[in-house]
């Protein structure tokens, strides 16, 4: 059911600017750094239209990711809580690992080994994407170094745990604000330091030119499989496609393959924390600012000055004050609506899918699954959803023990 | 007085022009201008003021810390200002070294044109490269601001000249690959870099990244333009027991960096 080779389609940028996504992208990098993004550049065109690479990158996506993953009906899910439009699920959680960030990685390892490097180096926040890293490093060999914020080590620490048996290094951040957006400094800064051997595979659509255009074009084999499946399914296009929004690399994935089905609603669910009036929220489409942070131009949670503020969401993953510069195109252009669920929507659509469909979302995935349940209620009965379900809930059971109580009081301390 | 004027004065000496940085707001605005003040008294030729910012990606963990500490004492784009016209007063030519979100959000036009006002000679930018430099490169002109892009051992020759096309006042050569902090040695990389980038420009060429003693200025200034400074000088305000100790200790490798790049044979 996977398009073959499907890196090699290179769909048209919204802008002629190489790395632009209308105003949006670019290079905003150190001047050393600029080689190695321009060699990463080459190799990834190289790369897309070598057929070879299409092949083995095909062949990992099925024999050791275990695509194409399923479109799951979630019958009992849209009865009780999306008003009777119909939900189809992604299932993305499937994949090895977990999570839809294997997806990536294997393209960017496949990568590194064609460039001749053997290091690489990744950020993670809720420890998905470096996960997904030290497993790919693991299955080719290739030495690997995670660096984590300092408080997400202690917020995830079994998958701390994860990444060290698989042989990767894992380093806590303690600047700034300990967390996803200073892992990406501390990477950024190994990077610059020993770009000769190492190869930085960036987890999401944010960061330089070319990391939005490559990620996404490995991302992308969600969307073209779920564009098929829903036609299989239902023998029509979705009214929507919704998905959640940190730096964007699920939402873009299933989105790019319906970008020109403009009957298709496209819908981005950032992370609205306490709520968006709190000020402590991850929400940056929808209540940041244009700006410049990890080497593009995007939209930005920032002060008057210009400096970064803190996000804010329960879920890990989400936390982030960037996102990705074509999410920030989508939406300038109208193409695709981006709009906050907050932490309490997104954990009552969690328990609603865990008790309705036997299916435990991860806690990022839960917000997208609230936000079709408000989509459902706008589109009515008979309107069909699909919605992103990008991760696998496990690394969140203690998030969501306490959260529902369903620890003794003992261990419930610091909540 | 112009970046170009400064690094003539010192061309005319024989000699490499010292290029000092301190972030502005460390350990407080005040604190900072004295400091910087102390600096030039003793010898610093060319000052670079830092623009605290929250994401100093080029930055090691010295100049990071620093920037945290002027970050929470409220220190902003316009106490950076004010840091420079205190400067510039004292006839030095100055230079804000800042990564470019928080001069975007300012406004590039604005910037410049309080920049100009504040006295200062122009902006080193670490993240903006000429490629991307469309919104900052016109409104610098303008104001006849200089504009300071670096090259890097990493850079083809091909992007050193397009570098230095852009570049006003002086070229940023990054000695090593790698982020602000001092170094037991600055690398051999330099020296290459500097050959080829002259090969490009007119233009005098400073060296930074890992530069903090006399000895090491000696070295770099026998074959660059200029020697730029920073992690050192910021050290040297962090181990100090006080403010006044520390405007004493920064002044003295100040000194001390003033006489390396006069004992430099070219």
């Amino acid at each position: 059911m996977t398009e073959e080779h499907e890196v090699t389609e290179r769909p048209e940028r919204p802008s002629e600017r190489p790395g632009r996504f209308g105003p949006y992208g670019g290079r905003y990098v150190p001047e050393a750094l600029v080689a190695a993004l321009d060699e990463l550049d080459r190799e990834y065109q190289a790369a897309a239209a070598d057929p070879a690479f299409g092949a083995e990158l095909d062949g990992l996506l099925k024999s050791y990711s275990g695509r194409p993953t399923p479109l799951t009906d979630a019958t009992r899910f849209s009865a009780e809580a999306a008003s009777g439009a119909r939900i189809l699920l992604k299932r993305e959680d499937l994949n090895h690992t977990g999570s839809h960030k294997i997806n990536n990685v294997l393209g960017q390892a496949l990568l590194t080994k064609r460039i001749g490097k053997t290091r690489v180096i990744a950020e993670t926040g809720a420890g998905q994407h470096g996960v997904a890293t030290a497993t790919a490093a693991a299955l080719m060999g290739l030495e690997c170094v995670i660096y984590m914020g300092e408080e997400d080590t202690r917020r995830q620490a079994l998958n701390v745990a994860r990444m060290e048996l698989l042989g990767a290094r894992v380093v806590p951040v303690s600047t700034g604000s300990r967390t996803l957006k200073d892992a990406i400094n501390e990477a950024m800064r190994d990077w610059v330091t020993n770009v000769e051997t190492t190869n930085y595979v960036f987890g999401t659509v944010a960061g330089p030119h070319p990391f939005p255009t490559l990620v996404r074009d490995l991302q992308r084999v969600i969307g073209v499989e779920a564009r098929q499946q829903v036609q299989e399914l239902t023998g029509k296009l979705p009214d929507a496609v919704a998905a959640c929004v940190g730096g964007g690399s699920n939402a873009i994935g299933i989105f790019h393959a319906f970008i020109d089905d403009t009957e298709v609603g496209l819908y981005g669910f950032e992370a609205g924390g306490d709520g968006v009036e709190t000020g402590r929220h991850a929400s940056t489409i929808s209540s940041g600012a244009p700006g410049v942070l990890h080497g593009a131009r995007s939209y930005l949670l920032q002060d008057e000055h210009g400096q970064t503020i803190e996000s804010h969401s329960i879920s890990a993953g989400l936390d982030y004050p960037g996102v990705g510069p074509e999410h920030s195109w989508l939406n300038d252009s109208g193409r695709a609506v981006y709009e906050p669920v907050d932490d309490a929507a997104a954990m009552e659509a969690f328990q609603l899918l865990s008790r309705t469909e036997g299916i435990i979302p991860a806690i990022e995935s839960a917000h997208a699954l609230a936000g079709a349940r408000l989509l459902g209620a706008k589109l009515g009965p008979g309107a069909v959803i699909v919605v992103n379900l990008s991760g696998r809930g496990d690394k969140d059971l203690d998030t969501a023990a306490r959260w529902f109580g369903l620890l003794d009081p003992d261990a419930q301390e610091g909540t | 007085m112009k970046t170009s004027t400064a690094f003539a004065k010192a061309h005319a000496e024989g000699r490499a022009a010292l290029v000092g940085y301190l972030p502005a707001g460390y350990p407080s605005v005040d604190g900072g201008i004295q400091a910087l003040t102390a600096m030039v008294e003793a010898g610093v030729d060319v000052v670079e003021v830092g623009l605290p910012y929250s994401d100093p990606l080029m930055d090691g963990p010295v100049i990071q810390d620093a920037v945290d500490a002027a970050l929470r004492g409220g220190t902003r784009t316009p106490e950076v200002l004010r840091t420079v016209e205190a400067v510039a007063s004292t006839g030095a030519a100055v230079l804000v070294m800042s990564y470019w979100n928080p001069i975007d959000r300012y406004g590039a036009e604005r910037f410049a044109c309080d920049l100009q006002s504040a006295g200062g000679s122009g902006a080193i930018t670490p993240d903006l490269i000429p490629d991307d430099a469309q919104e900052w490169l016109p409104v610098a002109r303008a104001r006849e601001l200089d504009t300071v892009f670096l090259v890097a051992p990493s850079s083809t020759d091909e992007r050193i000249a397009l570098t230095t096309r852009e570049c006003r006042g002086f070229v940023y050569a990054a000695s090593t690959m790698g982020v602000t902090g001092t170094r037991g040695q600055v690398g051999n990389a330099a020296a290459g870099l500097v050959t080829r980038t002259r090969a490009t420009t007119d233009l005098p060429i400073a060296v930074g990244l890992g530069v903090s003693s006399g000895d090491q200025a000696a070295e770099v200034a026998s074959f660059a333009d200029g020697v730029i400074v920073g992690s050192a000088f910021v050290r040297r305000l962090m181990d100090a027991d006080d403010a006044a100790s520390g405007v004493r200790a920064a002044a003295s490798l100040a000194a001390e960096l003033a006489d390396g790049v006069r004992r430099a044979t070219p």
